[in-house]
């Protein structure tokens, strides 16, 4: 079934040459033409996706649609791609982003059309790579290019203070993932001259190294997450980036941390990672809580659901680094919920913030009364945000609770006030703008959604109904990859 | 009596050089003004008729001539195809700049091509006096460049500067030279190695000829704390001698090093790493950390330089062939950076303007997407952030240095590239994000575009596939040095 596939190459090259294409067609003349192809491509993307899912054989943990070839023979590194039931998902979720990520900015952007859609296409290309890389030079390649996108779309299309956040942004990234490049390079010294990330993780190394290098991955990858106290970075570049580049930053972006965790830390270094649990859990913890009432008193609607991200991100490492299958799992499902919840959380203020210009909560009051359908919708983005059963935010935060009670019962009941504070902040949020009377002649003059507002919001609706009522499609992938994973963990490498 | 006459085929190219040093000089006497491109064609022929010869009289296997003065092996090949190279392209890019200051006359080229001749004399030099040689014909050459625009008083400023400084380094370079002859008994290269290896007694004297020699080379790469002259020369020239100096004299200054150090001293290995460990962390933290301050942008690209030479010295202290190759890789990959920058600066000037703050850089994106993607490409290059060419010259600089164990150098030199990589984001920051404060359309010439263009192609399209580069390197080293 996989071999001789080149199913995983489609996936990623096709939307960068799309984003090229679209590149190709110019200055804002064009940019009808440069719309449709980009529509056309992210469609395509999506569409050649589809297959990685239904033809994923469930009941091994090996890698599938593997390809394999030399790269750069003077550094024995491979163009090596292949997905597990953990990565599969992340994929998907990539390219349905970026199909929403299109139609949102259809009309919005004005302003740089075909270097917008560009971006965010190249960016989708690369952040599969980034999934279905199996050579670390490989992972590299892709982890640093997707800067240069995100920071070239902060920049340009960002709000009043993108400058700093695009810098900060990048500079903040580049320093984790420099000091996991010389990580990368110590384990191909030490592996004899390998960048493959499989045979890293059989390399037996002593304690000292494995806390090193599990140390320069952290630096990485908490970044990304990001994790308290390097979570600065997301606040800034949410509430700057445009309403596209949220939705990614926070679907896409964030996940790439955990991924990495997923796949370089534990499994590479796993005596480390079960020496610094503690540790982990601890900074995963203040994240759940204190993050959490930090967003309390955000008056700004994007940072609000920026912070959220955060105390919600906070689960999912707290969920990997409890070593049992609920909590994995959890966070595996946490990690794509999430996806989906926040991105359309984003894209619920970018539907405001494209009539009003505004994201402060104060302006808002009683859009309800202008906009139902609009209300309606993001009701349920706020009750799946806040963990309701039924909607998908439920089930990841349900699952993660159960394993750190089995793990320790306070992990369990600090990881549970979330679910307080986190329907209080969504929720008080949510009252302040959709409710009540209408609050001042802007509101007055709103207009409900529009059919492409309402197409976006609707597979999203679908997707966070689907998964909370029905988790079992996303799990049964990832379970034979879990088990092997969390059995590798177990065992010691010393 | 009868002298036997030394092999000359491997100095051909040079010999060939030279005489069309020769006769450019003499034609150009006899051009007016308006066909001065015969020159720049006589230029342009040389070098590539330089190429050919040492193409066509390449050999795997070193060749010796001149009682073993001169060598014409696999890395002197390679090095001086990329010196025309670097020439050629830089000859290309200064063309309109030249003409539209009053600067297209005969000197600049016969110069140049002098400096060339200097750079490939250094680069298969196997003897301290040759070396010598070399280098002073070059730093000559460049000497009176820099002054070619004898009105301002900026550039003369620079280039007294760089007389005086380069003076006093070759002044070094010469006492250690003749220290390492008292200590050995011999110039050559090859002999002074095989001394090395079995001397046991004076020990002190080799230590004080190296720190000597160590300084010159400084000097010469322009490494802290012997940098001084870059940023004021780099500022102070013409940018199409500023790009000329940045571009080939790096690699001549490689070859120098390697022979030097690497041929010559490598018995010494452990007294040179530790004094290279030094100047090569001080140049990354000095380079990048003022190159911040900078708001002049040749100014800038000076500092950013200071520092690329400190990590290109990671490779070298290594003391493994693995490392040399990377540095090797690590200058190619500079080189071609440079000159895509400086040149850069040059398509923004034209007549009576210079490009030269940052400021100029400001909306380049809304004033020609292409040219603020090839420059965005060059600096995220500069940055080392992949695909680009500038990602793997700093893997493969670090991973020669890690695996020779220096893993704290290895996480410094990380760190000041953080560093660097903010002065680098601030020119991208400027073409995307700003307005632009000057909407003149940009209408290079034909052959600058489409150079230039290439330019920013390669930087990536090496950046994608690297190994065809990497791989001459590491052919080039191992002939050489096996």
């Amino acid at each position: 079934m996989s071999e001789g596939s080149t199913l995983l190459s489609w996936v990623i090259w096709l939307p960068i040459v799309a984003g090229l294409l679209v590149l190709a067609t110019g200055s804002d003349r064009n940019a009808q033409f440069a719309r449709i192809i980009a529509l056309i491509g992210a469609l395509a993307g999506f569409i050649i996706s589809i297959p990685l899912y239904t033809g994923f054989d469930r009941l091994t943990s090996d890698m599938q649609f593997v390809e394999y070839k030399s790269w750069i023979p003077a550094f024995n590194i491979h163009y090596n791609l292949g997905v597990d039931g953990i990565s599969v998902l992340f994929i998907l979720l990539t390219s349905f982003t970026t199909l929403l990520v299109v139609i949102a900015g259809w009309k919005v952007i004005e302003k740089n059309v075909a270097q917008y859609m560009a971006a965010f296409l190249i960016m989708s290309g690369l952040m599969i790579g980034v999934f279905a890389a199996l050579d670390a030079i490989l992972f590299y390649v892709f982890w640093e290019a997707m800067l240069i996108p995100m920071f070239i779309a902060i920049g340009v299309w960002g709000g009043p203070n993108r400058v700093y956040a695009a810098v900060k942004f990048f500079l903040y990234t580049l320093i984790g993932s420099l000091l996991m490049l010389v990580a990368l390079i110590y384990l191909f010294n030490k592996s004899g001259g390998s960048f493959s990330i499989l045979d890293y993780h059989a390399l037996p190394l002593g304690l000292e190294a494995q806390v090193l290098i599990f140390l320069a991955f952290f630096t990485a990858f908490a970044v990304k997450v990001p994790m308290w106290p390097v979570h600065t970075w997301l606040p800034d570049a949410h509430v700057e980036a445009p309403t596209g580049g949220s939705v990614v930053l926070a679907a896409i972006m964030l996940k790439v941390g955990a991924y990495g965790f997923l796949r370089f830390s534990l499994p590479i270094a796993p005596d480390a990672s079960h020496a610094l649990s503690g540790f982990m859990i601890t900074l995963s913890l203040i994240a759940v809580v204190y993050i959490g009432l930090v967003a309390l008193v955000q008056s700004d609607m994007k940072k609000l659901i920026a912070y959220s991200s955060i105390s919600h991100m906070g689960f999912v490492t707290l969920g990997l680094f409890i070593f049992n299958q609920l909590g994995m799992e959890g966070a595996l499902v946490q990690m794509v919920s999430h996806g989906f919840v926040a991105g359309a959380m984003f894209l619920c203020v970018g539907v405001l913030y494209d009539r009003m210009h505004t994201r402060n909560i104060a302006d808002y009051g009683g859009v309800a009364n202008k906009m139902p359908m609009f209300a309606a919708f993001f009701m349920l983005f706020a009750m799946a945000n806040s963990g309701l059963p039924g909607t998908s935010g439920f089930v990841g935060e349900f699952m993660v609770i159960l394993g750190a009670i089995k793990a320790n019962f306070w992990y369990g009941f600090l990881a549970a006030t979330t679910l307080i504070t986190g329907a209080a902040y969504t929720l008080w949020m949510y009252k302040r703008v959709v409710f009540g009377a209408v609050a001042n002649p802007r509101v007055e003059r709103l207009s409900d959604i529009g059919s492409r507002e309402f197409l976006v919001l609707a597979l999203l609706a679908a997707a966070v109904l689907g998964m909370g009522l029905y988790p079992l499609p996303v799990t049964e992938v990832m379970h034979a990859s879990v088990n092997n994973l969390l059995t590798h963990v177990a065992q010691s490498k010393l | 009596m009868i002298v036997a006459m030394p092999n000359l085929t491997p100095v051909l190219p040079e010999i060939f050089v030279l005489a069309m040093v020769s006769l450019i000089l003499v034609v150009d006497l006899f051009l007016t003004e308006k066909n001065r491109f015969i020159t720049y064609a006589l230029a342009q022929l040389t070098l590539l008729g330089a190429a050919w010869i040492t193409v066509s009289t390449h050999t795997s296997v070193p060749s010796h001539t001149f009682s073993d003065m001169f060598v014409d092996d696999a890395m002197s090949d390679v090095l001086k195809l990329m010196s025309y190279i670097a020439v050629s392209v830089v000859l290309v890019y200064s063309r309109s700049y030249l003409s539209l200051r009053g600067m297209f006359r005969g000197e600049f080229f016969a110069l140049a091509l002098f400096a060339l001749l200097g750079m490939m004399v250094m680069i298969s030099a196997n003897h301290f006096l040759v070396l010598y040689m070399g280098l002073e014909l070059m730093s000559l050459s460049l000497y009176a460049m820099v002054a070619l625009n004898r009105d301002s008083a900026l550039a003369t400023e620079a280039a007294i500067k760089y007389f005086v400084l380069g003076a006093l380094a070759s002044g070094l370079l010469l006492y250690g030279m003749s220290m390492l002859y008292g200590a050995t008994g011999s110039l050559n290269l090859s002999q002074v190695a095989t001394m090395i290896q079995h001397t046991t007694g004076n020990h002190v004297v080799l230590s004080f000829g190296l720190v000597f020699i160590v300084a010159g080379l400084a000097f010469k790469l322009g490494v802290v704390p012997f940098h001084m002259w870059i940023p004021d020369v780099y500022q102070g020239a013409p940018t199409a001698v500023t790009l000329f100096v940045g571009a080939a004299p790096k690699i001549a200054a490689f070859a120098f090093v390697m022979r030097l150090l690497v041929e010559g001293l490598h018995g010494l290995v452990h007294d040179w790493q530790g004094m290279l460990i030094i100047m090569a962390l001080l140049s990354m933290a000095i380079g990048n950390v003022t190159a911040i301050a900078q708001s002049n942008i040749k100014r800038m690209l000076a500092y950013s330089t200071i520092s690329h030479m400190g990590f290109l010295l990671l490779g070298i202290l290594s003391g493994t062939l693995d490392g040399y190759s990377a540095s090797m890789f690590y200058v190619l990959a500079y080189v071609l950076m440079s000159m895509g920058g400086f040149g850069m600066v040059m398509l923004l000037s034209r007549q009576g303007f210079e490009a030269e703050t940052l400021d100029d850089f400001k909306g380049l994106n809304q004033r020609s997407p292409w040219y603020a993607f090839v420059m965005l490409l060059l600096m995220f290059s500069m940055a080392g952030v992949p695909p680009t060419v500038g990602f793997y010259a700093k893997l493969s600089v670090l991973q020669a240095a890690l695996q020779a164990g220096f893993l704290w150098v290895v996480v410094a030199a990380v760190l000041f590239s953080v560093i660097g990589a903010f002065y680098y984001l601030r020119i991208v920051k400027l073409m995307y994000f700003d307005a632009p404060l000057d909407k003149a359309p940009l209408k290079p010439q034909g052959d600058m575009a489409m150079l230039m263009s290439s330019n920013g192609i390669a930087v990536l399209a090496l950046g994608i596939l690297p190994q065809p580069l990497m791989a001459l390197c590491a052919y080039a080293i191992q002939r050489s040095l096996l």
